[in-house]
């Protein structure tokens, strides 16, 4: 892997933050985009723009073949049976609201459960929260220590009533990648549906619907380097098939009467309104740029780049990561805080030094508050971090303890 | 922007905050959340005769959110209701001292709105 290439293919990384060259180490948030990706988007509004699936004029064909085109290709960079599984949402959090509204809402009754996981992000909490109103129980697999999932509990939490079963694929507070597979084999086993959140693990490791046999995965491109508001749930067809839309107006439907409609076949009935055309072109774009890298190579450097950094972590007094472990179990995030010194000033001071880390509560508040957190700061790296970066950024949190007086 | 908010005020207020804690018997009680950080500051007044007799705070935070709150208290304590209404955010940040950037000026700001919220409670009793 050429990272000296692949960084030249990234424009912002020319960018200076505090006349320092930037470094950027919060992908786990959002990714960076290559200048293909922007091309792509450009190459679109300069030659094909027009609104999708409505006309028959050259560019509206055009629009639509760029669109459905980006959806086949995402379909088989996950391996889906079928492009008609692949839904395009804005992201992660609106395709796990699809699966809570549309199917669980439409489907759960009082006295079913739905088990989740202590480490999931708030995206996939807050939703299933809202099932609580039918009286559906919500149940936490707890982890441990080390950040990884107790999976010797899953089979005594799970009950004839857990009817779904959602669980994060990599956390983005502690990088741990769940055993999905075997997870989603005890929720099937149960009869329960098998929802995975993507949003951490599509962009950075090769993911296979097939092999996991999840019914439902959930991610964002936003975090592959594709633009913001393009997102993607798969559903497996069958199940789609039968769910209700969840927004409801143009484009879903085959026919509307003043009273009535006929909803569009999934997945368009599922796609209201004028869709996100420059986002699945940008999204294409991007698997492909990732496909071209490799998957296996990204997470392999990944893993590289957080051993060195653990190691250099591991040898400044004060700073305590959220949960200890190699890079094996941490794959590029690294959660941490630094004794008496809030995140957000972490975050503040190394901006100075050019370096852009997350602070707070990462979007995950039980899970922090698990390991006794209110807030932390978290390093996450991506195929376009340098090694010296990572130097830069150990500089930085030098300075942090200096400013403390630690 | 630069390293110059961290004055040794700050720092040391956030060390060591001198108006950290609970009033007895409070008159208003308000709590705020930072929602992009999860800071929060919950702000407890006792008046006597309209005069603010006793204020504490408590939370967490960053050491902008914390150690204004902090500063804050010395600000308005002893002060009639009146007066503390007539206070503004410029005149608070003012009197803090700090050129604090855009996204840090809602960590300076998180007291301050707490408070105003408190006295609103108060006067609407």
């Amino acid at each position: 892997m050429d990272v000296e290439k692949i960084r030249g293919d990234f424009p912002i990384l020319k960018r200076k933050i505090n006349n320092k060259p930037l470094v950027f180490l919060d992908s786990a948030s959002t990714s960076q985009k290559p200048q293909q990706v922007i091309d792509a988007i450009k190459n679109y509004y300069e030659n094909h723009n027009a609104n999708p699936h409505r006309s028959i004029y050259t560019l509206c064909d055009e629009a639509t073949q760029i669109y459905e085109k980006s959806r086949g290709k995402v379909s088989k960079f996950i391996n889906a049976k079928k492009d008609e599984e692949i839904v395009f949402v804005r992201n992660t959090n609106e395709a796990m609201n699809i699966v809570a509204y549309s199917y669980a809402m439409n489907n759960l009754k009082e006295g079913d459960e739905i088990l989740l996981t202590i480490m999931e992000h708030h995206a996939n909490i807050v939703p299933w929260q809202m099932l609580q109103k039918k009286g559906v129980k919500l149940k936490f697999i707890d982890i441990n220590d080390d950040g990884t999932l107790k999976m010797d509990t899953i089979n005594d939490m799970i009950t004839k009533n857990t009817k779904i079963v959602s669980v994060v694929h990599k956390s983005n507070v502690l990088g741990t990648i769940n055993h999905v597979k075997e997870i989603g084999k005890i929720a099937h086993d149960n009869g329960s549906l098998f929802v995975v959140d993507g949003a951490q693990s599509v962009p950075h490791m090769p993911v296979d619907v097939k092999d996991i046999d999840c019914d439902f995965l959930a991610f964002s491109g936003h975090k592959m380097l594709a633009p913001m508001n393009i997102g993607v749930l798969y559903g497996k067809k069958e199940i789609l098939e039968k769910m209700e839309p969840f927004m409801r107006g143009s484009d879903m439907i085959k026919e509307v009467q003043l009273t009535e409609s006929v909803w569009n076949d999934s997945p368009w009935k599922f796609e209201a309104g004028t869709p996100n055309v420059e986002g699945a072109i940008g999204l294409s774009e991007a698997i492909d740029y990732l496909k071209g890298v490799g998957l296996d190579n990204i997470s392999g450097y990944e893993e590289k780049l957080t051993e060195y950094a653990l190691e250099k972590l591991n040898g400044i007094s004060g700073v305590k990561l959220v949960s200890p472990g190699n890079a094996k179990l941490r794959n590029g995030v690294i959660s941490f805080n630094i004794g008496g010194v809030h995140s957000h000033d972490i975050a503040y001071i190394l901006d100075e030094f050019g370096v852009a880390i997350r602070s707070g509560h990462m979007c995950a508040q039980p899970l922090l508050r698990r390991f006794g957190f209110q807030s932390v700061a978290r390093a996450s790296f991506y195929l376009y971090n340098a090694k010296e970066e990572i130097d830069t950024f150990v500089e930085g949190l030098e300075k942090v303890k200096k400013v403390f007086g630690k | 922007m630069s390293l110059e908010m961290y004055q040794e005020q700050i720092i040391e207020r956030y060390r060591n905050p001198v108006n950290i804690g609970t009033v007895e018997n409070p008159d208003a009680t308000a709590k705020d959340y930072n929602p992009s950080c999860g800071d929060d500051v919950e702000i407890q007044i006792k008046f006597d005769n309209d005069v603010i007799r006793d204020i504490k705070f408590q939370g967490h935070g960053c050491a902008i959110s914390q150690s204004s709150t902090d500063l804050l208290m010395d600000l308005v304590k002893k002060k009639n209701v009146k007066e503390t209404q007539n206070i503004t955010k410029e005149m608070f940040l003012e009197k803090v001292g700090i050129p604090f950037s855009p996204l840090r000026l809602k960590c300076a700001l998180l007291g301050f709105k707490v408070f105003k919220l408190a006295l609103y409670s108060y006067l609407g009793k």
